[in-house]
């Protein structure tokens, strides 16, 4: 059972973080921020004025290098837990180096898309079609 | 949002966050599949994931809340500077259903990956998809060596309504999964009404 990873899957409360400390945390290890793995995070060019850790300084470096880069690509390319990842962006964050917009997802709650998203989907469709 | 002045000059709004789940039984190739079609080195992305058990499903002796540490495989397409197509692959036991709650806020839909052999496996992700109106196609993933059934074989057995696709796929192949994606987009544009929906926005808590 194994190869899905999910097979490894834990079963733990809230209150207790397993993910290794990270170099240079000051606190509890909760995002001050909110985070969505689709969130899309981009560098503002904004230097820290306080010395970053490691781990820090390699998250700043993947935002820079996009234009805009989601969190679970962040937390894929660095191979660490999602929550790992999102504790670094907030302290980024904080220091003004990153910004971050919430993804805006296209339809309703209920499922059927708007008008203009058939002009989206069908964008979509394009570009894949593209790709055959 | 935090934001030192003239940090950026981004676009006020980004466009519109496209989101696809690749679902299936364990082992049908959903990892396989997303990294055939992403343009970038699958990544495995580790994320504690909670859910509120609504009711459905409910599992005598275990908590309705509950978080848990999954895998998510994850890809992305770029199709245009305006659209980025992002791809999650999502466990595929039974006893995960609860996170897909999460991972399904905002999907435009969803791959159900079958194995012939298995077939059986995706039915938890037909069921998910189907009772929560989410638009899916059913692709069938040709293994070696595996008995080759017509698509309506597949349907019938999987208990399909007429207009779901069933579509034929080597998830190793990046043109077969593209084609696949393709179907479930055409899928969504026909049967999909135009219907004014609320614009959905989670917002980014400040």
């Amino acid at each position: 059972n194994q190869g899905d990873g999910a097979g490894h899957a834990v079963t733990e409360r809230h209150s207790g973080p397993r993910h290794a400390p990270v170099h240079g945390e000051r606190r509890a290890a909760q995002p001050v921020i909110f985070f969505y793995l689709l969130s899309l995070v981009s560098a503002t060019g904004v230097r820290p004025s306080t010395p970053l850790g490691a781990e820090h300084i390699l998250a700043l470096r993947l935002c820079a290098g996009a234009p805009a880069v989601t969190v679970a690509e962040v937390a894929g390319q660095l191979r660490l837990p999602a929550g790992v990842v999102k504790v670094l962006l907030s302290d980024l964050m904080e220091h003004g180096a990153v910004m971050a917009q919430a993804p805006r997802f296209p339809g309703g709650e209920t499922g059927s898309f708007a008008a203009d998203d058939q002009t989206l989907l069908r964008a979509v469709l394009d570009g894949l079609r593209k790709r055959l | 949002m935090v934001c030192a002045s003239g940090c950026d000059s981004r676009p006020a709004t980004l466009p519109a966050t496209l989101k696809i789940l690749v679902a299936g039984g364990f082992g049908a190739g959903k990892t396989t599949f997303v990294g055939a079609v992403s343009e970038i080195d699958p990544l495995c992305t580790e994320e504690l994931l909670s859910g509120l058990g609504e009711g459905a499903d409910p599992v005598d002796g275990v908590e309705t809340k509950k978080t848990t540490t999954v895998a998510l495989d994850f890809g992305r397409i770029t199709l245009d500077e305006r659209h980025v197509l992002y791809l999650f692959g999502t466990p595929g036991q039974e006893r995960f259903w609860f996170l897909w709650e999460e991972l399904c806020a905002g999907a435009l839909g969803a791959v159900v990956l079958a194995d012939t052999r298995r077939l059986a496996d995706c039915f938890p992700a037909v069921d998910f998809f189907e009772r929560r109106g989410i638009g899916f196609v059913v692709a069938v993933n040709e293994f070696d060596g595996a008995h080759r059934y017509t698509a309506e074989e597949v349907r019938a057995a999987v208990g399909l309504g007429p207009r779901v696709p069933v579509v034929r796929c080597d998830a190793r192949l990046t043109s077969s999964g593209t084609g696949a994606l393709a179907a479930l987009v055409h899928h969504l544009l026909t049967t999909r009404s135009a219907h004014p929906a609320k614009t959905s926005d989670p917002g980014e808590p400040p």
